[in-house]
């Protein structure tokens, strides 16, 4: 009867871990993250794109990268996708006879890779060491090789595939874009934007990146329709903050409105990006992932702390399996004396 | 019914047929290694940024934990559960977990692509308690020094030294405690690691309940290593089979194994998620793959008659395990896209080079395994007369 009993105790006992890992998202639950008020970002805008990879090129010499070769002769840098040296890349739509820009049938579109600046970045939950962090004022993901292990953790979590390991060296480090924030002091903002000759990369905050975005879907297809270019200063700026930042204060012309899908990518996207597209070619077919509002970081951080939250459930199990154990556990030699007697049942 | 016999050390000569094969494996790892320090991980392995995580990750770290199981499982069977009749299982289940945890911790290294900071994981400057690699990690780690203490009256008892074993004895049970509660944390979180990624895994394979999957089948694993290893050495090493411990196992095994396929498809049918399953695709063929090796075992040993059999108990072991490995691949691997259905055209199939790590990795283990066994008191006396 006694090891029935204890069989039943341990049941209890071990089966509470087990139990926890089906617990409800109760007090643990962790919100999907919001972007920060002041956070920087970048619009793209693919219908004022041309593709000319100027900002492909600008990112290259900003972040002090090496060329990659596709073509033979090994004259133009000519990556075929992101990677651990490059941060940026203008990848192309095509559909059978490529006749018109921003078709979907018959015509051609351009999409920029690079990161997104996610308001709840996996890599920044997925990384074990804070390699990986979101800058609390301006939200920009950033990057610390030094701290980095290399386990790559960051690279499989992305839903975009924008960390990138080198894997060419023995000392490889993580690549993606860090918004140039290393070239902010001297009053430089991102490269791709400072350089893009249409406006269709536009720096500023996101806050007032996502109205520009609203104000160009609501102009009508064809309509004439002012766009700045560079860098797009908030409401009401002052003389001082603008001084801030390098460059002509209004390079903005007169462009066309393209005929946009009522989406702004990044608004709602695993909680929004810092980073926001318009298209008009569905966003899948050029090769922006379809996600859903909440977070994946949010959803892994919530069963993390629902089985970790202040060790209680750890050390509470532990104390339950302690108990039982030490009425369990018999020393070796009492055992053997025990058999010696006569065995036991 | 058989009393607890002491264990013994096997003896016999260490240089035979398995011995130097187990060596020239573990020199072509070694080969390899070398080159993969020097030139890099792009050297020797086809990663890539579609899939950063090879075989080293998913073979010798995620499935070589779970195979070493066994350690785990038997001993929460005898001392939490009380099934005190399994205990001559414990020491040479246990030896096999303390060789698979601390090559899996040790494997981790070579793949690690800045290895010279993997101390930043356990130091509180750097650490991000948010992340569940850093909860595998220090999980693992703990667990690692929890088995070698765990263990250590072996090497006591070798060595005659009895006053140490006495006093590690009356605390042991502590360690017992803290040896059941570390595997269930990391295993689960080997199965969390998958939820971050996201859309990027198959709804087969990517849920909120994942890491009860994990745990419950890491379980069930462990009993499966134990039938497998249990005829193995006693085929080795000409000694008699357990049977009389082993026919009871393998029905505590069915019994773990029906809790995890109960939750595994109640699952799926309440996420709805069934239906990824009936596609002509390469991930439904393996989702059924994976199944079919989990529901194996009922056929082969269901029956109290078939459980007689130690051919049958030794299949329904491998067939476990293999479920464990299909479970894990197809989680990591094969029902993993980056592309998220977007075409970026990456694909990924070991290079030999990296076969030949994860082969030497297993390699050290069996040669660990075949030393100790033979030179230390680990498997029962009583069959260990021949």
């Amino acid at each position: 009867m006694t090891s029935r009993r204890d069989f039943l105790r341990g049941c209890l006992a071990g089966g509470a871990a087990a139990a926890s890992a089906v617990l409800p998202e109760t007090a643990c639950a962790r919100d999907t993250l919001q972007r920060p008020p002041e956070g920087l970002g970048l619009l793209y805008d693919a219908t004022l794109c041309v593709g000319c990879q100027a900002c492909v090129a600008a990112c290259k010499q900003a972040n002090d990268n090496p060329a990659e070769f596709s073509a033979m002769d090994k004259l133009w840098d000519s990556p075929l996708d992101t990677s651990g040296h490059t941060f940026n890349l203008i990848k192309m739509y095509r559909n059978g006879t490529m006749e018109t820009k921003d078709a979907e049938t018959n015509g051609f579109s351009f999409m920029k890779t690079s990161c997104m600046h996610c308001a709840d970045p996996s890599c920044v939950s997925a990384c074990p060491v804070s390699a990986m962090t979101k800058d609390p004022v301006t939200g920009i993901v950033g990057y610390d090789a030094d701290a980095c292990i290399g386990c790559r953790y960051c690279v499989a979590a992305c839903p975009f595939g924008i960390p990138k390991y080198q894997y060419d060296s023995p000392t490889g480090q993580i690549g993606k874009c860090e918004l140039c924030r290393h070239r902010h002091k001297d009053g430089h903002y991102s490269a791709c934007a400072e350089v893009c000759p249409t406006g269709a990369t536009l720096f500023g905050r996101t806050e007032d990146l996502l109205a520009e975005a609203k104000r160009r879907l609501a102009a009508k297809p064809g309509e004439k329709l002012v766009v700045p270019r560079g860098r797009l200063p908030k409401p009401g700026e002052t003389a001082e903050e603008a001084a801030q930042w390098k460059g002509l204060l209004d390079q903005s012309y007169e462009a066309v409105a393209g005929t946009y899908l009522q989406h702004v990518y990044g608004e709602k996207e695993y909680g929004g990006t810092q980073v926001l597209k318009l298209s008009a070619v569905n966003f899948q077919k050029a090769g922006m992932p379809d996600l859903p509002p909440k977070s994946s970081a949010a959803t892994s951080e919530t069963i993390q702390h629902t089985l970790y939250g202040g060790m209680i459930m750890p050390i509470a199990v532990l104390a339950g399996l302690t108990w039982v154990a030490k009425r369990n556990v018999v020393p070796e030699d009492d055992e053997v004396s025990k058999n010696q007697k006569g065995g036991q049942s | 019914m058989s009393a607890h016999h002491p264990a013994a050390p096997v003896g016999g000569k260490l240089f035979n047929l398995p011995v130097m094969i187990c060596s020239l494996l573990i020199a072509a790892m070694v080969a390899v290694l070398f080159v993969r320090f020097i030139f890099g991980l792009g050297a020797v392995t086809n990663l890539n940024d579609g899939y950063p995580w090879g075989i080293w990750v998913v073979f010798d770290v995620v499935i070589g934990s779970a195979f070493a199981c066994g350690g785990f499982s038997v001993a929460m069977l005898v001392y939490i559960f009380n099934r005190g009749e399994y205990h001559p299982l414990v020491r040479p289940a246990l030896l096999a977990s303390l060789f698979g945890y601390t090559l899996a911790g040790v494997g981790v290294l070579f793949d690690l692509g800045r290895w010279w900071n993997f101390w930043h994981i356990l130091s509180p400057g750097y650490a991000n308690p948010n992340s569940v690699m850093f909860e595998v990690a220090v999980c693992i780690s703990a667990y690692i020094i929890v088995m070698w203490i765990e263990f250590s009256p072996v090497f006591m008892e070798k060595w005659g030294m009895k006053v140490e074993k006495k006093k590690l004895e009356k605390v042991l049970f502590f360690f017992i405690a803290l040896g059941t509660l570390l595997p269930m944390m990391h295993q689960s979180s080997l199965g969390t690691l998958l939820v971050v990624m996201g859309p990027q895994v198959n709804p087969l394979w990517q849920t909120p309940v994942v890491p009860l999957l994990f745990l419950l089948s890491a379980i069930t694993i462990g009993y499966g290593v134990v039938l497998f290893e249990s005829c193995v050495a006693s085929s080795a090493y000409r000694m008699e089979i357990e049977m009389h411990l082993l026919q009871p196992l393998a029905k505590v095994m069915l019994g773990m194994l029906s809790v995890f396929l109960i939750v595994r498809f109640g699952d799926l049918v309440v996420r709805n998620a069934l239906g990824h399953a009936l596609q002509p695709t390469l991930e439904a063929f393996f989702f059924w793959l994976e199944t079919a090796c989990f529901v194996l075992p009922y056929l082969l040993v269901g029956t109290a008659g078939a459980r007689r059999n130690p051919a049958r108990l030794f299949l329904a072991g491998v067939a476990i395990m293999l479920g464990g490995v299909l479970l894990r691949v197809n989680g990591f691997l094969i029902g993993y896209d980056t592309g998220l259905g977007v075409d970026h055209g990456w694909n990924y199939f070991p290079s030999i080079a990296e076969m030949l790590v994860t082969m030497g990795m297993f390699a050290l283990e069996v040669l660990g395994y075949i030393i100790i066994t033979r030179r230390f008191p680990v498997l029962p006396r009583s069959a260990a007369a021949h």
